[in-house]
């Protein structure tokens, strides 16, 4: 469905953090559909190095697994936007870094729906801003009523490079049913003075300290990815441009 | 090697070293001794390069370098190394990783070739043998889980992987155990008493010097160095107390 009036501040559902770079992307195009059936398997890598806003709604049958690993680079905005459903026992991941500098803005917005008790859905997000870039992440998770024994995490984690870069995290979270696990954590940091100083001792130059340091940083979210070491290389160059 | 002349140098604002000189020469190790406070760890501070430990007045030279204008990576490729008193955490860096890449940018710096991997796994195997150190120790990351004794040992296999001239060693001795300090002190040896080499101990206590035997002993009190002398003093410290020599 084509959403046709532009969205504004005031609605409710309002998840949006640059009004005129959508208003300039609309009318936005159909969200792609991703249908998992029951019992399957399914992984897709996304690199968003062109500022585009990428629109994926997916359902993820009985006793399914879906995993999504997306890197956030490009662009003056970035928007990625997850819609996901999980039937009975379906398993759900998400693996994202977004990567930015400039006055960039990069944003990550999900929904996971836990429709039917026994799913799981674990999402981490890393983030990397330098300059006056911002990156947002705005998680929602929902949890059906009936849908017992859902277990979700939100793991999200920022790194400013600069003071004047801005890091957004905010989980939802709306629980209908009583045995459920709905963890959620954030930390938005800067890079370890100490650690940096050891590395410099040790005769590294500050910027291949940093990017080492950063490249740690956001290794983990491609685990599991089918081209992970391309993802990991296409991270690492991005790095290297901000430090 | 290195020479300091009438060293000053501030910690936010404080002053910490109030006109500390001292040389040492190829082939020398020198220890420094002195009570908690005195500008011990300052001093390898200001030496290595650490950010917020600012040098108000003086010199220090390396090899003819003003040390004091050169930034930390830049000290290290000249051959100076600095052991930790504590060695910092690196999640997610493997040892191997940061230990290649230090000593290739070293080498870069230095105009040299970098190292292969098969070529530098040789000499990391080798070093951390020299320590006792597993080798599946190097693979973890950075000082990730280690023991105090662990960390230090690596500090150790680090400095033998980058082959420093001057190794300025903060309180290595902390937080080991007997056996753990023969081993270091072991090490320190083999890596570093060499006549193109020299070595700065600082150090609270003399039970490490039973096993690296310093040719100087001096005293920090104060922001000064306020006596000096062979390897007796150390005894007569560990005997008498700062209190006593200080004084």
């Amino acid at each position: 469905m084509t959403i046709t009036a532009l969205p504004s501040r005031r609605d409710e559902a309002w998840r949006y953090s640059d009004i005129e770079a959508l208003a300039a992307a609309w009318p936005l195009a159909p969200a792609e559909t991703i249908v998992v059936p029951p019992g399957g398997d399914f992984r897709r890598e996304i690199v968003q190095d062109a500022g585009t806003i990428h629109r994926i709604e997916m359902s993820v049958g009985k006793d399914a697994a879906a995993a999504l690993h997306i890197l956030n680079v490009g662009g003056s905005y970035g928007r990625i936007e997850i819609a996901v459903t999980l039937y009975e026992g379906a398993d759900f991941t998400l693996g994202a870094a977004q990567i930015g500098g400039g006055k960039q803005n990069l944003e990550i917005v999900t929904t996971v729906i836990h429709a039917e008790p026994g799913a799981t859905s674990r999402q981490t997000v890393r983030s990397v801003l330098a300059g006056t870039a911002t990156g947002t992440y705005l998680g929602k998770v929902a949890v059906a009523r009936g849908a017992q024994r859902t277990d979700s995490e939100q793991d999200v984690k920022a790194m400013l490079l600069d003071r004047s870069a801005t890091a957004n995290a905010k989980p939802e979270l709306e629980i209908f049913a009583d045995d459920v696990k709905c963890a959620h954590g954030c930390a938005i940091g800067e890079l370890d003075g100490d650690a940096l100083f050891y590395m410099q001792s040790r005769g590294m130059p500050p910027a291949a300290a940093k990017t080492i340091l950063l490249q740690a940083f956001v290794a983990g979210v491609f685990d599991g990815a089918a081209e992970e070491a391309h993802l990991q290389d296409l991270a690492l160059a991005k790095l290297g441009e901000l430090v | 090697m290195l020479r300091i002349e009438n060293l000053h140098a501030t910690v936010a604002d404080k002053p910490i070293l109030k006109g500390l000189s001292l040389t040492i020469n190829a082939g020398e190790i020198h220890a420094i001794m002195g009570p908690n406070g005195a500008g011990k760890s300052t001093l390898s501070y200001v030496l290595g390069g650490r950010p917020g430990y600012d040098v108000a007045e003086g010199s220090a030279t390396f090899e003819g370098q003003d040390l004091l204008e050169m930034e930390p990576h830049e000290r290290a490729a000249a051959g100076l190394f600095l052991g930790f008193q504590y060695p910092v955490e690196i999640p997610g860096v493997s040892n191997l990783q940061f230990l290649r890449e230090s000593l290739n940018a070293q080498r870069r710096a230095r105009g040299e070739e970098p190292l292969s991997g098969g070529d530098f796994l040789k000499v990391a195997r080798e070093k951390a043998g020299l320590l006792k150190l597993d080798m599946d120790m190097l693979k973890r990351p950075v000082n990730v889980g280690f023991s105090g004794g662990e960390k230090k040992r690596n500090e150790m296999v680090q400095m033998g992987i980058l082959d420093p001239k001057l190794a300025i060693l903060d309180e290595t001795d902390s937080g080991l155990d007997i056996d753990a300090l023969r081993i270091v002190g072991d090490g320190i040896n083999t890596i570093m008493r060499r006549p193109d080499k020299a070595v700065l101990l600082i150090t609270h206590y003399q039970r490490l010097l039973d096993y690296v035997e310093p040719d100087y002993v001096h005293v920090l009190a104060a922001g000064r160095i306020v006596k000096s002398g062979g390897a007796d003093l150390a005894l007569e410290l560990e005997r008498e107390g700062y209190a006593e020599i200080a004084a």
